[in-house]
């Protein structure tokens, strides 16, 4: 009796024997979630960003001070020489609350995947390149011919490299260009060369991470939008095929 | 197969309802021990009070960096104010000497102090950063009396749980709790780089306030208040930048 009421559940939790899970539901939980604090970050990140779009190396820098690089954008502020005539709204505040809460949200997010990853294996078996794979002729055959049943080498890499290198740099200079955050641990600011050094950088890792969006979302488009979308959010592709 | 099924909903409700109740705990540990900001309601409320519990947890006694005379910012920046109202530029004209910094609130001991009374408590020099959160920032040498040595003056009861410090501007008002107020390093300042603290960065009397944002070290003050209790002022969000759609806390 409790069975037949309970088995209609068991294909949200279990996948039917006929076809294979290709992403478990942790990794499709904290992937959508991941998604959703990365837009809410770019967008509230570009906001904050257009209240002074100059970059500067070092400690210090202001609109007195010989910028590394600026942006052509016009400013939400009017202290700003940008050459455009007009000044944009002011939208740093909610941008900063909206930027800090995605941040955390997007840090816990990392959290609990990455104690699921290192727990269940995910990175071991999905991630992490098999020996004899890290050479040029596997890497071309990766680019090639895309093998479907697993992540290829260039794929492994390029995920390695985001969560383990971006992802951590991201926080860290955004963390450096807290006051609170650099009085704790100085030494974390001056290692990057400054707190605007940590601005400079936070900046280039954000484009690069903005990039990585691009090509992924192109990638899945370029594989079948539909199926690899429907793998993310249910798990099943549809496929007999796995990725767990 | 259902087996299995029937396992994982107990599990998960269980994890809902710890997670629940975990939430509750931990919303009433954080009042208890004042890791909630005033503007820690609404939308933002939860990413905000993740932020001030975990700088009030990791950070409370830390120090702001301080540098070296030669890092000081050659062009610090003095960013725009709303114009200098007639009250202001009266005062000014009279070099401040009439100028009145009023310290009332939970003190034992209200007091109203010229900036030469300011002047004669002791100094206090500091090489630091000031960063607006618009994203620029300059190093200055500030240099003023402790307002702890001030609070400790007019005399503040244990239950003193915030400092409100308002500008002559009367739409600039801040406040912070008291870590930050009885800081080391927050100054009542009334010099920079040596000299006369210049009107552009907030002379006579400036709060300094290095390990948050330049918007919390308000210029121009005149009027300093200890409470137990922020509901009081404002529209109650603790400061008139939660007003205006800023953080409260802006240690970040």
């Amino acid at each position: 009796m409790a069975d037949s009421v309970w088995a209609p559940m068991s294909g949200s939790f279990a996948p039917a024997a006929t076809s294979v899970s290709r992403h478990s539901a942790v990794v499709r939980a904290t992937h959508w979630l991941t998604a959703l604090c990365f837009l809410a970050l770019l967008v509230s990140g570009v906001e904050i960003l257009l209240s002074h779009p100059r970059f500067y190396w070092g400690e210090a820098g202001n609109v007195l001070t010989r910028p590394l690089f600026s942006l052509p954008f016009p400013s939400s502020r009017g202290t700003v020489p940008t050459g455009y005539g007009y000044v944009l709204p002011d939208q740093n505040g909610w941008s900063r609350y909206l930027h800090f809460q995605a941040a955390w949200g997007a840090v816990l997010t990392g959290l609990v995947y990455f104690i699921y990853g290192s727990v269940s294996g995910h990175f071991r078996r999905n991630l992490l390149p098999a020996r004899g794979e890290l050479s040029w002729r596997s890497i071309s055959t990766a680019v090639t011919k895309h093998d479907e049943s697993s992540y290829n080498v260039v794929q492994r890499l390029t995920y390695l490299f985001v969560i383990f290198v971006l992802f951590p740099l991201v926080i860290w200079t955004g963390l450096a260009m807290s006051p609170a955050f650099a009085s704790a641990f100085p030494d974390a600011v001056s290692v990057l060369g400054g707190q605007q050094s940590a601005r400079t950088i936070h900046f280039f890792i954000s484009v690069s991470l903005f990039l990585f969006l691009v090509v992924h979302v192109v990638m899945v488009a370029v594989n079948g939008f539909g199926s690899r979308v429907r793998a993310m959010i249910t798990g099943n592709s549809g496929a007999n095929k796995e990725v767990r | 197969m259902s087996t299995i099924s029937r396992r994982k909903l107990i599990i998960g409700g269980a994890a809902v309802a710890g997670g629940a109740s975990g939430l509750a705990v931990a919303a009433t540990v954080a009042r208890r021990y004042g890791l909630i900001p005033p503007d820690g309601g609404g939308l933002y409320g939860p990413g905000e009070t993740l932020t001030y519990a975990a700088q009030r947890l990791l950070t409370r006694h830390s120090m702001a960096r301080e540098f070296a005379p030669g890092q000081i910012s050659k062009l610090p920046f003095a960013n725009a104010v709303d114009p200098l109202g007639d009250p202001f530029k009266k005062l000014q004209a009279g070099g401040f000497a009439d100028w009145r910094l009023a310290v009332d609130g939970l003190v034992a001991r209200p007091a109203s102090f010229s900036v030469a009374e300011i002047r004669s408590f002791p100094v206090h020099s500091q090489i630091t950063h000031l960063a607006c959160e618009e994203g620029w920032s300059y190093i200055a040498q500030w240099t003023g009396a402790r307002l702890s040595d001030v609070l400790q003056h007019v005399g503040i009861p244990p239950q003193a749980r915030y400092v409100v410090y308002r500008s002559i501007q009367a739409d600039w008002w801040e406040s912070v709790d008291m870590a930050d107020a009885l800081h080391p390093q927050t100054l009542v300042a009334y010099g920079m780089n040596g000299g006369e603290l210049p009107v552009g960065f907030g002379g006579p009397l400036r709060l300094r306030v290095p390990r948050q944002l330049g918007y919390k070290s308000v210029k121009y003050i005149t009027r300093i208040t200890v409470t137990d209790n922020l509901k009081p002022f404002g529209k109650g969000l603790g400061s008139a930048s939660p007003e205006g759609g800023y953080a409260w806390y802006a240690g970040i």
